[in-house]
């Protein structure tokens, strides 16, 4: 294996197996959340997306409708259509294999193939397929783990699980907070959701701040 | 159907369409400036909605409890560069620790 193809594999590895682990967290949360193991595993496997699989745990675990559920995690995955458009080009797949390149489009895959760019298409190719064929593997074996713990746990209070789902969530949003304007808007968006809480059905105050996002993104 | 399974089937194949659309559209649809801007926003909003939702309530009603405590944990080992299996795990076994003393 040429020195290049190695380094684009060692990237894609540490990836896979990092981010994979994750999905401890998220097959817990969705059981915590009142998913059974069955679909927490089913969301890993079809949704893949691991902001809009919490979102949507979160916001039926909250109290929240189906749809709003569904609305929250779509907005997170627009996203991934983004990552698409990029990704296309470079790919130049058909068919089936283009079914497959578009279910590992994640944040993941997009930025090993992003980060090989200085090395040729080739290596971005490559740290495309890795990356996201080895996310996808460790994602849904550790849902499978986490799901499995979360129900042999019974009161997940006891265990702290009701505070890994906001961690994780705080955790993914942390690294996008890279300016004062992007805090505020964090912050903004909390304060929000929290005072809405009480007069809105469960579910809409989150939804609503995704127009605030888009209005803000209109005028500026 | 549950609303466990409406949530679980729709969020799936409505994640599967966009994935898919982004490999088929042309690229100048999704590459506009004001698109580009607000995908970058929309994220922030609707996560930071979420910790601030599954942290202070309970089915719609504002309450204060080990949560915070467990949120306090997270901030700060985010603070200090902590990588996020850390910044969960801190999370959750100082939320639980919390929980089991008030219990």
């Amino acid at each position: 294996m040429s020195k290049v193809a190695s380094t684009t594999l060692r990237d894609s590895l540490s990836v896979s197996l990092t981010v994979g682990a994750y999905g401890v967290a998220f097959g817990a949360a969705a059981v915590a959340n009142g998913f059974t193991v069955l679909q927490s595993c089913l969301l890993s496997l079809l949704t893949f997306s691991g902001a809009s699989q919490f979102a949507v745990v979160g916001v039926l675990g909250a109290g929240g409708s189906a749809i709003s559920g569904i609305a929250t995690a779509s907005l997170l995955g627009v996203r991934n259509a983004l990552y698409g458009v990029i990704m296309a080009p470079r790919l130049k797949v058909k068919g089936l294999t283009r079914v497959v390149a578009a279910q590992i489009t994640i944040d993941e895959s997009t930025a090993v193939a992003l980060g090989q760019e200085n090395q040729g298409d080739e290596a971005m190719r490559k740290g495309f397929w890795y990356t996201g064929i080895g996310v996808f593997i460790f994602w849904n074996l550790f849902t499978l783990a986490g799901a499995l713990g979360a129900q042999a746990m019974g009161d997940i209070r006891a265990f702290g699980l009701d505070s890994a789902v906001p961690a994780a969530f705080l955790g993914l949003v942390w690294p996008r907070l890279t300016g004062n304007f992007e805090r505020s808007l964090a912050v903004g968006c909390a304060l929000f959701a929290i005072l809405m809480t009480p007069i809105l059905p469960a579910g809409l105050p989150i939804i609503a701040t995704a127009f605030i996002a888009i209005v803000i993104g209109l005028k500026r | 159907m549950t609303a466990f399974w409406v949530a679980t089937i729709g969020t799936s194949v409505i994640a599967f369409a966009l994935k898919y659309s982004g490999h088929s559209v042309p690229e100048r649809w999704l590459s506009h400036p004001k698109i580009q801007r607000i995908n970058l926003l929309i994220p922030i909003a609707l996560l930071s909605a979420l910790v601030a939702v599954q942290t202070f309530s309970e089915k719609s009603q504002l309450m204060i409890d080990q949560r915070i405590v467990g949120l306090y944990v997270a901030i700060v080992a985010l603070v200090y560069k902590a990588p996020f299996p850390v910044v969960v795990i801190s999370s959750a076994v100082s939320s639980a620790v919390v929980y089991r003393l008030l219990k």
